[in-house]
């Protein structure tokens, strides 16, 4: 390919994934909303065309004619920009999940990845710890009390929960022998699924994934009940729903990492051994990549409406001395495991 | 003009305007933020001279742990004194005029007028590739391993140093 195809292959990339992901975090919240009434037995939103499926259009819209209400204590750059941060971070850490396989169209070979890199997962960690800055900001600019002990909170839990997170994904490491996410995936070939040979990584994964993102029962940052909306009480119109659709990013890019890391991304197990054509195996494969994404997303959604939220000091005590020494021990299993087979 | 060229001169141009930024701003935060745009810039500097893993390192170790500390202490403690410092001691204005007046003359000298020596330019012609992970994990664990498990237990003294200064009494 010249470089030129290249290019061109990769900004094609980039619009459909940019497009998918706003598509799908506008319905994840109209889903979320479903499925908590679904879980509460009630109805949910169902007046918005047929069976509510307009209301995301609906919500938008609404968004964007309220007014934006900027308070007067308020460092009025930082906090325009905090916002634009969040929603930086969640949309361009998806650039390194890998979605399907290559796929042989045209006599061209696409990797369906917008970027294949060799530091493919230090980058992602890299970008989530730059998404501290986002809250910690929207806290400290708003010039009020609640959001910046949301703020200050959120960063305390990012930090210690990071920890556990980079561990648990050393173990992965150690089984592809590389960063880069398509190969963690081809690591995982059969039934060999992370979430099955480390079962303890991938629970402190999903824990930290759960804190990371700021998801009950982690959501202390924006606990209703003490911080009246957290980090984000004093934002309004458009800029809360970027914040809004930054979160909803977030857990779709939890999602998609755990679906790489841990339940072998796109792959089929014993698909190769059918003999179906090539572009039937590809679609069939992305088709698993996504099943497997809304499988992890409802999962996401079924825990937010089944357990109550922590106290503070529980959810620290949690990230250090559980959760930190449990990921130390996953990878001590995995250097035996490693030790035994080879 | 090749990419790498405008690239760096991209790259370049950000790391010098936030790093004056830095210590103009009057608002420690705000200080703090450009801060973080510096080392992200820094990190695109490394990238282009194929150096990805201290790229990466940088952003996730200096803009994205050390840095949210500090942003973590600054607005719990809200340093109102700090900004008036320069007005209270104008001397140390002077002082440090001084000495970055003497580690400017001394890098521009480094990179314009010293004479590399020949070995140098082979070493350094032999380093292109030393900046990707695997070269680095390959020279860590194997030239190094000595340096690098003394780091470890350095680390170690560390931890348990915080600990015990975190811990108010021993029962």
């Amino acid at each position: 390919m010249t470089i030129l195809e290249i290019v061109a292959f990769t900004l094609i990339k980039i619009v459909i994934i940019l497009s998918l992901m706003l598509f799908t975090v506008s319905y994840l919240v109209y889903f979320e909303r479903r499925v908590s009434a679904w879980i509460q037995n009630r109805l949910g939103p169902n007046r918005v065309g047929w069976q509510g499926i307009l209301q995301p259009f609906a919500d938008v819209f609404k968004l964007l004619l309220k007014e934006d209400i900027v308070p007067e204590k308020a460092n009025k750059k930082l906090h325009a920009i905090a916002p634009i941060i969040a929603l930086f971070v969640a949309f361009s850490t998806y650039a390194v999940i890998p979605f399907g396989p290559e796929l042989q169209i045209f006599n061209y070979k696409i990797p369906l990845v917008v970027a294949d890199v060799n530091i493919g997962i230090l980058f992602v960690l890299a970008l989530t710890s730059l998404g501290v800055y986002a809250i910690t900001f929207a806290g400290w600019s708003s010039g009020s009390k609640y959001s910046l002990l949301g703020g200050i909170r959120s960063s305390a839990q990012m930090i210690s929960y990071e920890i556990s997170m980079g561990f648990s994904i050393g173990g992965v490491l150690l089984f592809a022998e590389s960063l880069r996410p398509i190969a963690i995936v081809e690591s995982q070939s059969g039934w060999m699924w992370n979430a099955i040979v480390q079962p303890i990584g991938f629970i402190t994964f999903l824990v930290s994934a759960f804190a990371e993102t700021n998801r009950l029962p982690f959501d202390l940052p924006e606990a209703e009940p003490e911080l009246v909306g957290g980090f984000h009480t004093e934002y309004s119109s458009m800029k809360f729903a970027a914040f809004f659709l930054a979160e909803y990013a977030n857990m779709i890019i939890a999602a998609g990492l755990i679906v790489t890391l841990y339940l072998g991304g796109w792959q089929i197990p014993y698909i190769d051994k059918l003999g179906l054509p090539s572009l039937v195996e590809t679609l069939l494969q992305v088709g698993a990549f996504v099943f497997k994404l809304i499988a992890v997303l409802f999962f996401f959604l079924w825990i937010r409406w089944s357990l109550p939220r922590f106290r503070y000091d529980q959810l620290m005590n949690i990230g250090w001395k559980v959760m930190f020494p449990l990921s130390l021990l996953n990878i001590i299993w995995v250097a035996i495991l490693i030790m035994i087979f080879n | 003009m090749s990419l790498e060229l405008i690239l760096s001169i991209v790259f370049g141009g950000i790391c010098a305007v936030t790093a004056l930024l830095v210590i103009t701003r009057i608002n420690p935060v705000i200080s703090a933020l450009f801060l973080v745009v510096n080392f992200a810039s820094l990190a695109g500097l490394y990238l282009i001279l194929n150096a990805q893993f201290i790229a990466i390192a940088q952003i996730i170790v200096y803009a994205g742990a050390i840095m949210v500390f500090f942003l973590f202490v600054i607005m719990l403690l809200n340093p109102e004194s700090e900004k008036k410092f320069f007005s209270h001691k104008p001397y140390i204005k002077i002082f440090t005029v001084v000495i970055v007046a003497i580690v400017f003359v001394q890098i521009i000298y480094m990179i314009f007028l010293a004479q590399p020596s020949e070995e140098l330019i082979k070493e350094s012609a032999k380093s292109v590739n030393a900046g990707t992970i695997e070269q680095i994990g390959r020279e860590l664990f194997t030239n190094y391993v000595l340096p690098f498990e003394a780091a470890g237990y350095l680390l170690l003294a560390a931890t348990i140093g915080a600990l015990v200064i975190a811990k108010k009494k021993f029962e």
